[in-house]
């Protein structure tokens, strides 16, 4: 389904090269391509309209025509325009500079406003600042109950008030901290529709009486052309100060981001990135850039490696792998390595290209530690030479990881299919891996 | 019948007026030519249907006016409310076989936040007024207070509900409340699950073992699995579709959150591209906001005049 920018791109001008001739022509052909992508990334029509007319009269303008590399010149116009649209930069939240501050947290049903209440409170108590979670949502069934087990567990206080409207539990919120040394009030809002007058009117009068120093829209990575509509609406009655992206360690290409940006002109943020309190970071403008132009987000995998893996094994794997000349005992280091790195299911879609061609082969946690048992029961000449590994050894060695020999049968293919591909990258295939990665 | 026909025309309003009604203003004396098919893929690619579907779409209304001799704009409308029809009419869904054994269940999984949960109070309350005996199964154990939102819509559907407490094995929840509706006879076991991406297999197995599980404790039971998808969601669902189905099967898909101004065009773009049935909509928050999905109906709706 979502197709390989650059792929397509190159496609486009490797027509044009056999023309021996670079047109206008083809800088529309390729803006064609680049649209299509932004579409397919959920990126709202008339604003990837609007961005690709902007980025044409560029790449018109610029040394497209004369590169020699036309495609990479295109993506990286492309890039670059993408990147500096979502802000350049990782914008932070309003800092605590007075006691309290208030962060008003806001946005659509389900889209994960009092999972982030709790992130941010986690996140300042853990800067020794003293939070305090509000529940101002009186409507969703257990939405107080579920802001208190979350308090809770990250010991932070909670306040709630029965039987008064949300202003009002705001506006003594507030009251609370200032006599209790809370540094930090987080206003834990109600999911609602933009279109929901009675509800939206709700806000602007908690807004009107918190005056909150941050007023954050929370918005799902997974939302389509909608968000333009949702966002728009949202800023036009809160002038809202900042975007958080939610459910980011999901697939969507998450062109809502860009649609968000490009209509509110607000910073996004934040973005989070799973259920857990602790799962919460900065934006980066250029990894969202990558992911919606469907090339993954080589960057933060590159980072993760480089702050984990042993640089000097790193170097040593590098060359087996270029080789093709690793064996078992490399991959169980290897598998040491990543497991350090963290949840592995993220990890390897990060990698741009390595989806596609190990397709079918399935990576999670369960998978690599049968792998890790089944190696372990392996002699360490065979796990040296896999070729020495025959039918019987296959049996020895199934029984002694009590697994199937069709799981080691499995695994030995798996292996194989890596070393194929990793003489393919020594050809140049794979560019994008960091180096000492072996992506099974 | 009818008052429930008004309520979708009235919820889908906004979806109407800025789709098909969309649409009929542009078609206005026009002819059927490129640029007004350009007009209409925009309108079709601003609804979520995607680039994908919408281009096939503008092919076959293409050809169809071809074949047809049709060349008047308004003709156009006609055109692509059959082929939308069709499309989301291609799988008709019986919600239950005359004979599945009792209980039936109905397994109830999707990403996080597109309300499952609520869904679930919903087609309690919609099921136990049909005279079913509904028992609801508490399996999402994992996410805060998660637990005393289902009981409340138990309760406010009047259902019983098994449970037991945060952190607990959802499997082994699974399992007595499967083997409860045995017991209590019940007509439909409801089991509400935790909110996943279906990125993370680690999830995506539990939810295989949940299933499993409920087929320990009723071994000839018919198990549905109903996906969840927000009417808001882009082009992901198409993922999300896919990606459940693999792991528990997808009998049936609910669209919910369509009482806001976004288009659900990704039930056309779900349908056309893999061609399961939308069983219900979801048009609120509260507990008889649901309706059953009729595509004629849902087309006519969008479709119509005023
Ligand atoms: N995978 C993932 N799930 C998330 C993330 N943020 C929130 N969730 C989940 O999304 C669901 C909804 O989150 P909530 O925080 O309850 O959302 P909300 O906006 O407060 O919902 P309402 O109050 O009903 O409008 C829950 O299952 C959360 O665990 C995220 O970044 N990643
Ligand atoms: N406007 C509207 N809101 C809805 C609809 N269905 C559910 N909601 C709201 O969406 C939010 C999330 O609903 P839940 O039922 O908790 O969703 P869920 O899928 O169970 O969420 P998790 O279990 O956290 O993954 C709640 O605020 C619901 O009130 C609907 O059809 N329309
Ligand atoms: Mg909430
Ligand atoms: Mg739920």
């Amino acid at each position: 389904m979502f197709s390989n920018l650059t792929d397509k791109l190159e496609t486009v001008f490797k027509k044009l090269r056999g023309a021996g001739m670079l047109s206008e022509k083809n800088i529309k052909d390729s803006m064609r391509e680049v649209r299509q992508a932004l579409l397919e990334a959920d990126v709202n029509y008339k604003v990837a309209k609007r961005f690709v007319k902007s980025v044409q009269e560029k790449a018109v303008g610029e040394s497209v025509l004369k590169s020699i590399e036309p495609g990479q010149q295109v993506i990286k116009i492309v890039h670059d325009e993408l990147v500096s649209l979502l802000g350049n930069k990782a914008e932070p939240i309003a800092p605590i500079d007075k006691s309290p501050t208030v962060y008003m947290v806001c946005g659509l049903q389900g889209s994960g406003k009092t999972t982030l209440c709790g992130k941010l409170a986690l996140m300042h108590r853990r800067k020794n600042k003293k939070p305090l979670l509000v529940a101002a949502d009186i409507y969703r069934p257990a939405a107080v109950k579920q802001l208190k087990v979350i308090a809770d567990s990250i010991a932070v206080e909670h306040f709630s008030l029965e039987g008064k409207k949300p202003p009002e539990i705001c506006r003594e919120a507030v009251k609370y901290a200032e006599k209790n040394f809370i540094d930090l009030v987080i206003l834990d809002t109600a999911g609602r529709l933009h279109i929901d007058d009675e509800l939206m009117t709700e806000l602007e009068e908690i807004k009107e009486q918190v005056k909150p120093d941050e007023l954050l829209l929370v918005a799902d990575a997974m939302t389509g052309q909608d968000a333009v509509k949702v966002a728009e609406e949202f800023h036009k009655r809160l002038n809202i100060t900042g975007v958080v992206l939610s459910k980011m360690d999901g697939d969507a290409r998450g062109g809502a981001a860009l649609s968000i940006r490009e209509v509110t002109g607000c910073p996004i943020k934040l973005a989070s990135i799973g259920e857990k309190l602790g799962d919460l970071e900065p934006f980066h403008p250029d990894r969202m850039a990558s992911r919606i132009l469907g090339m993954g987000d080589i960057v933060s995998l590159v980072e993760k490696a480089q702050e984990t893996i042993d640089e000097g094994k790193a170097i040593e794997m590098q060359e087996k792998l270029l080789k093709a000349q690793f064996n078992f005992e490399d991959f169980l280091e290897q598998m040491n390595q990543i497991k350090k790195m963290g949840p592995l299911d993220g990890l390897l879609k990060m990698i741009p290209g390595v989806g596609k061609a190990l397709k079918g082969v399935t990576v999670d946690e369960k998978n690599m530690e049968r792998m890790v048992a089944i190696i372990k029961s392996m002699t360490i000449p065979e796990r040296r030479n896999p070729g020495l590994i025959d039918g019987s050894r296959k049996r020895r060695i199934a029984r002694g990881s009590g697994n199937s020999v069709q799981s080691v049968n499995q695994l030995l293919k798996q292996f194989y299919t890596m070393q194929k591909m990793f003489s393919n990258m020594n050809k140049g295939k794979f560019k994008g891996l960091p180096k000492g990665m072996m992506p099974f | 019948m009818f008052s429930s026909f008004d309520k979708l025309k009235k919820s889908l309003g906004k979806t109407k007026d800025r789709l098909i009604g969309q649409i009929s203003q542009v078609v206005r004396r026009r002819k059927i030519d490129d640029d007004l098919l350009d007009e209409i893929e925009e309108i079709l690619i601003e609804a979520d249907v995607g680039v994908a579907a919408t281009m096939r779409l503008i092919k076959s209304v293409k050809l169809k006016a071809k074949e047809r001799k049709l060349t008047d704009g308004e003709d156009v409308l006609t055109l692509l409310k059959e082929e939308i029809t069709v499309i989301l009419a291609r799988k008709g869904s019986p919600l239950f076989n005359e004979n599945d054994p009792k209980p039936v269940v109905w397994l109830i999984v999707g990403v996080n936040g597109v309300g499952k949960t609520t869904t679930i109070g919903k087609l309690a309350t919609k099921f136990s007024q049909d005279g079913k005996k509904v028992i609801i199964a508490a399996c999402d154990t994992f996410r805060a207070a998660a637990i005393d939102q289902i009981t409340i819509w138990a309760e406010r559907s009047k259902v019983d509900i098994i449970k037991s407490q945060d952190g607990a094995d959802p499997a082994s929840v699974a399992f007595d409340a499967a083997k409860a509706a045995v017991a209590r006879s019940a007509d439909l076991l409801l089991v509400d699950t935790a909110g996943r991406l279906h990125t993370k297999a680690n999830l995506m197995e539990e939810l295989k073992k949940i299933k499993r599980v409920v087929n320990k404790a009723i071994p000839n039971a018919h198990i549905y699995s109903k996906l969840i998808i927000d009417g808001s969601t882009g082009q992901n669902a198409i993922n999300q579709v896919k990606i459940f189905t693999e792991a528990v099967g997808c009998d049936g898909i609910i669209v919910t959150k369509l009482d806001g101004t976004a288009k659900g065009g990704v039930m056309i773009a779900v349908a056309e591209e893999l061609g399961v049935p939308v069983d219900f909509i979801g048009l609120g928050e509260t507990i008889d906001d649901l309706q059953r999905f009729d595509p004629t109906q849902f087309a006519e709706a969008l479709c119509a005049d005023g």
